[in-house]
């Protein structure tokens, strides 16, 4: 182990330019990836905001007992897709709308009779605001005698769901492209650095040394750059993150940065590609001498 | 210790580098092989240190079979002989005692053992005093017989030495030909390749002859026949 290490830090001391090389490619392809990786959290979560706002509101027939809604209310509250139930009187519809409609307050002054009718409110739980669950929650409210009328806004929920969709594709797609690069990279760096060092491969092989062991120094070697580079392109990330954060005058106030399992995950995704990289350059040297 | 049987080793294009050659060689023997270049002396070298793999025939070196060498068992056939190069091949960064302890190293021999080992083999070889020295401070000579020290270290039962005086001058080759005798004197077996006749005809060690990839020549079997024709 102390033989390994020492040779995989050799070969940072040998060639330190090559190394610091290696390591800013790697550092600049996740970095890439990392900011694609900000946006598509940043997206997402702005998505959510926008998802929480879908709401099935079911319209009630007026004269409904209100005792009958208190039943269906609490059977709508077991449906397993639903997060919270409201009901809304109608007093409380004439309300809410004149405190947000201000422009018809005064008209709603001079009402004899409430035109609103009572309603109940539904929020589907994070994972069923798609508009498939959201049609089949909807489906299930019309089965209720009492109910006149059920509105979600469709559209507006398939265009969530075709971003959502779309969104993801694209990033991994993107996300793919960026981690193939990165293994080329850092496999064409690893394979400078063999055949800079193949006549002492070439010795190793002669003197008895088995393949896994000439392997090792370099898989080490790959893995320690993968790391360097994965936890320079956080630090690039950060940088970035907080530069846009601060000089977008506000607009951006609300950004979000990686949370420490997703950082850990860019690091060791890091270190996978550059033991990914070693491995696949090493075998095909070795194969070859 | 080594037989090949009926060795062919054809090149790539299809050219015989060796053609049905057949030898024995047993314990304690120092044996040269002589031939010009290209008679097909690097080959069978080679062919020792499963190098490279025969396209017909037999080689068998100390128990392993080399035509039949998995890939995991070529470092432990290598471990059991010392192979020494024309060129050295030492590594440059390395000290002497570096160049031979990465020998035991890279066998995984256990740590404490590496620099009594190391010394054993540079008093052996007489560097003693350039133990700290890197290659390029070191004359050809001296380079030489630390490749041999590297080769002695895991005390193998075979030396094979392709053109080990080739880069040197006629004081330091007959230094490190004295210095392989001493080792065949104490019981390894060496097989040397060489085109040096002078050095062939300084001592009466087997010598097979190969010409254009057949062995044209083999002291052990060809001089009792001589012997007898002269009779």
């Amino acid at each position: 182990m102390r033989l390994l290490t020492r040779e995989a830090l050799l070969s940072f001391r040998r060639a330190p330019l090559l190394s610091a090389l290696s390591i800013t490619t790697i550092a600049f392809s996740l970095f890439t990836l990392g900011l694609f990786g900000l946006v598509a959290i940043n997206l997402r979560q702005a998505l959510r905001g926008l998802e929480e706002r879908v709401e099935i509101v079911a319209f009630v027939l007026r004269g409904t007992p209100t005792e009958t809604i208190t039943l269906a209310t609490q059977d709508i509250a077991a449906f397993p897709e639903v997060q919270d139930v409201a009901y809304v009187t109608e007093e409380q519809a004439l309300a809410r709308a004149s405190r947000e409609l201000v422009e018809f307050r005064d008209a709603y002054r001079d009402l004899q009779v409430n035109p609103l009718p009572a309603s109940i409110e539904v929020r589907l739980k994070e994972g069923y605001r798609d508009a498939a669950h959201v049609e089949g929650v909807a489906q299930r409210l019309r089965g209720f005698g009492f109910v006149n009328d059920v509105r979600f806004g469709r559209d507006w929920v398939r265009k969530l769901d075709h971003l959502r969709n779309v969104t993801g594709i694209v990033g991994l797609v993107i996300g793919l492209a960026f981690a193939a690069v990165a293994v080329v990279i850092i496999g064409v760096t690893i394979r400078l650095t063999l055949l800079q060092r193949a006549r002492e491969i070439s010795i190793m092989r002669l003197v008895g040394a088995t393949n896994w062991f000439i392997r090792g120094p370099f898989l080490l070697e790959g893995a320690l750059k993968g790391l360097l580079g994965g936890l320079c392109s956080l630090g690039l990330c950060y940088a970035g993150y907080l530069l846009f954060r601060d000089q977008s005058g506000g607009t951006f106030a609300g950004l979000i940065f990686f949370h420490p399992v997703q950082m850990l995950t860019i690091v060791l995704f890091g270190v996978m590609l550059g033991l990914g990289g070693s491995l696949v350059s090493v075998g095909r040297h070795l194969r070859h001498v | 210790m080594i037989r090949l049987s009926h060795v062919d080793k054809a090149f790539p294009n299809g050219a015989l580098a060796l053609k049905d050659v057949s030898f024995r060689i047993g314990k304690g023997e120092f044996v040269f092989l002589t031939g010009h270049s290209g008679a097909g002396k690097s080959t069978i070298m080679k062919l020792l240190f499963a190098e490279t793999r025969p396209t017909h025939g037999e080689v068998r070196v100390s128990g392993y079979n080399v035509s039949e060498l998995r890939p995991d068992e070529i470092p432990r056939l290598r471990r059991r002989l010392g192979i020494v190069f024309q060129d050295f091949r030492l590594l440059e960064h390395r000290t002497a005692a570096e160049n031979i302890a990465f020998a035991l190293e890279v066998t995984g021999a256990r740590r404490d053992t590496i620099a009594a080992r190391v010394m054993r083999v540079l008093t052996q070889v007489g560097l003693t005093a350039k133990s700290r020295a890197y290659p390029r401070e070191l004359s050809g000579g001296e380079q030489q017989r630390v490749a041999i020290a590297r080769a002695l270290v895991n005390d193998p039962a075979i030396l094979v030495a392709d053109e080990p005086t080739g880069n040197l001058d006629e004081r330091a080759t007959r230094g490190v030909f004295q210095l392989l005798r001493d080792i065949n004197a104490g019981g390894t077996v060496i097989v040397m390749a060489t085109h040096d006749l002078d050095l062939v005809r300084q001592a009466s060690y087997r010598t097979i002859e190969l010409r254009e990839g057949s062995v044209v020549y083999d002291s052990a079997q060809d001089e009792p026949d001589e012997a007898e024709a002269a009779r």
